[in-house]
């Protein structure tokens, strides 16, 4: 079995008073896709916020590659560099064109080589279909190809682990596909990923293994076909039905 | 209208509308280093400095120039702290437009979208280099319109300088007024010269304005 990338330990995260993680640990191995699926509000997106101390958190511990990750810390930003991020709003720069907003980080902060990594940049576009797409403003660009992009801004810093955040949410049906696809072409490369989605069939095609919180709490850390078909928690069986019965109407 | 009279003391109103520029301009780029430095005070919200800021706002914006002005011109010298006119219009108008610029660059920084700092931040960006390439860039041009018109406000307060007997374009059409009662042209004059000082940033302003309007924003 590949080695442990990050480990997430008892971790507990509260907004004023409100508990909204209370210990989560778990383990995500190199290459392994994980879901994370629960109902709204449960801390999917704060649990991803917590991975890279965008916030602080109140007890517990995150460490990527046998590193700690802690929010404040010095070399956060180094860290932060190893983990890609997109989240559900559209994050591109918008006073930047698509090809300046892939290469900002890169030529910023790991003061690469600009040639070098334009032609990276080229490469992956092309690999998600915007090649054509390189000087356009994300204003002029549709949701779905605006996430493409966010998508490819992260891989061009060379991430081990990438978390997204329901990327596809805000996105018309029709686009959410080429999204998708994007994620399972990376997940057939071998990438490390944690992915928060609502896309139930996805996840199931998708993930290694499904974590499902309720109350703060990972109730269920499961292979997919073992989540999806007979979940242990009447938790998990009553959020499955919602999803079943919005199928059936 | 008498053009002989007008020809005869352009030279005066040249040498006045000079000395309200220079005021004027000096004025503004100390207003902008007081708004900036004012304005990151409230956005990181610094201790202390922060609630010194939020009052001097409130004195700055509702008191009238003309008040600050006698303030410094005329109160300060009382306890010890006398200046010539000129340098007084130069911190007054500081003193007025440090607190608009404030405000302008202030809602210009808290109009970016948290996301912005934090998709940098995820890059692996620094904290500062998150501001300097993703949220001051935005900030900056979110606040250009209230920036211009800050400018052409702060301009047209310098007609209250020659109540600290400053020779400036309104100091000068009063006294030709008194001197030859020459209303009409005294005021003329006076009328063109702002226009001539006004007119050109207006025209500036609403140019960048449109420039950075599409120069890729509103997403
Ligand atoms: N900055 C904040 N301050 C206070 N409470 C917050 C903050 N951010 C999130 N919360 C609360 O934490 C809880 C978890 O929020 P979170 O966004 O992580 O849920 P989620 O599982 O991602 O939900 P969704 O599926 O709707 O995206 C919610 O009850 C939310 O109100
Ligand atoms: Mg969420």
């Amino acid at each position: 079995m590949a080695e442990v990338l990050l480990k997430v330990k008892d971790l507990v995260k509260q907004f004023d008073g409100g508990t909204v993680l209370d210990g989560i640990s778990f383990d995500v191995r190199r290459g392994e896709v994980i879901v994370v699926v629960g109902s709204s509000g449960c801390g999917k997106s704060t649990l991803l916020r917590c991975i890279n101390a965008l916030e602080p958190i109140q007890g517990g511990s995150v460490e990527l590659g046998g590193e700690p990750v802690v929010y404040g810390s010095k070399n956060l930003a180094k860290m932060r560099q190893q983990i890609g991020m997109v989240f559900q709003s559209y994050d591109l720069f918008p006073h930047m064109n698509v090809i300046d907003n892939i290469l900002l980080a890169p030529l910023k902060v790991q003061k690469r080589n600009k040639s070098e990594v334009r032609a990276e940049a080229m490469e992956l576009l092309k690999r998600v279909g915007l090649d054509d797409k390189a000087e356009s403003y994300p204003r002029q660009l549709s949701g779905g190809q605006k996430q493409r992009v966010a998508i490819v801004r992260a891989l061009c810093m060379h991430p081990v682990l990438l978390l997204f955040d329901e990327v596809t949410a805000a996105l018309d049906p029709e686009m959410v596909r080429e999204v998708l696809d994007v994620m399972l072409d990376l997940a057939g490369q071998g990438r490390t990923m944690i992915i928060v989605t609502h896309e139930m069939q996805f996840a199931r095609a998708i993930a290694d293994r499904v974590l499902f919180i309720d109350n703060g709490k990972i109730v269920e850390d499961s292979n997919p076909d073992t989540f999806f078909e007979s979940p242990k928690s009447d938790r998990a069986k009553q959020f499955l039905n919602i999803f079943n019965f919005e199928r059936s109407k | 209208m008498n053009w002989d009279f007008i020809l005869k003391y352009l030279p005066l109103y040249e040498t006045a509308a000079l000395l309200t520029v220079k005021i004027g301009l000096i004025g503004i780029a100390l207003s902008i280093a007081v708004g900036f430095l004012c304005a990151a005070a409230l956005y990181f919200k610094v201790p202390v400095l922060r609630q010194i800021v939020v009052v001097y706002i409130e004195i700055s914006r509702n008191t009238p120039l003309l008040i600050q002005l006698f303030f410094i011109y005329y109160a300060l010298p009382k306890i010890g702290i006398a200046m010539s006119a000129q340098l007084c219009g130069v911190l007054g108008l500081a003193f007025l437009g440090g607190s608009y610029m404030a405000e302008a660059f202030r809602s210009g920084l808290e109009a970016v979208e948290p996301i912005q700092n934090e998709s940098a931040l995820s890059l692996g960006m620094e904290r500062s280099q998150a501001l300097r390439y993703v949220v001051l860039p935005q900030a900056v041009s979110i606040s250009v319109p209230a920036f211009v018109a800050n400018i052409i406000f702060l301009l047209k307060e310098t007609s209250v300088f020659s109540a600290i007997s400053l020779m400036d374009l309104m100091f000068t059409a009063k006294d030709l007024i008194g001197q030859y009662y020459k209303t009409t042209e005294s005021l003329f004059l006076l009328v063109v010269f702002y226009l001539i000082i006004l007119l050109p940033v207006s025209i500036l302003g609403s140019y960048v304005e449109r420039r950075l309007r599409y120069a890729g924003f509103g997403s």
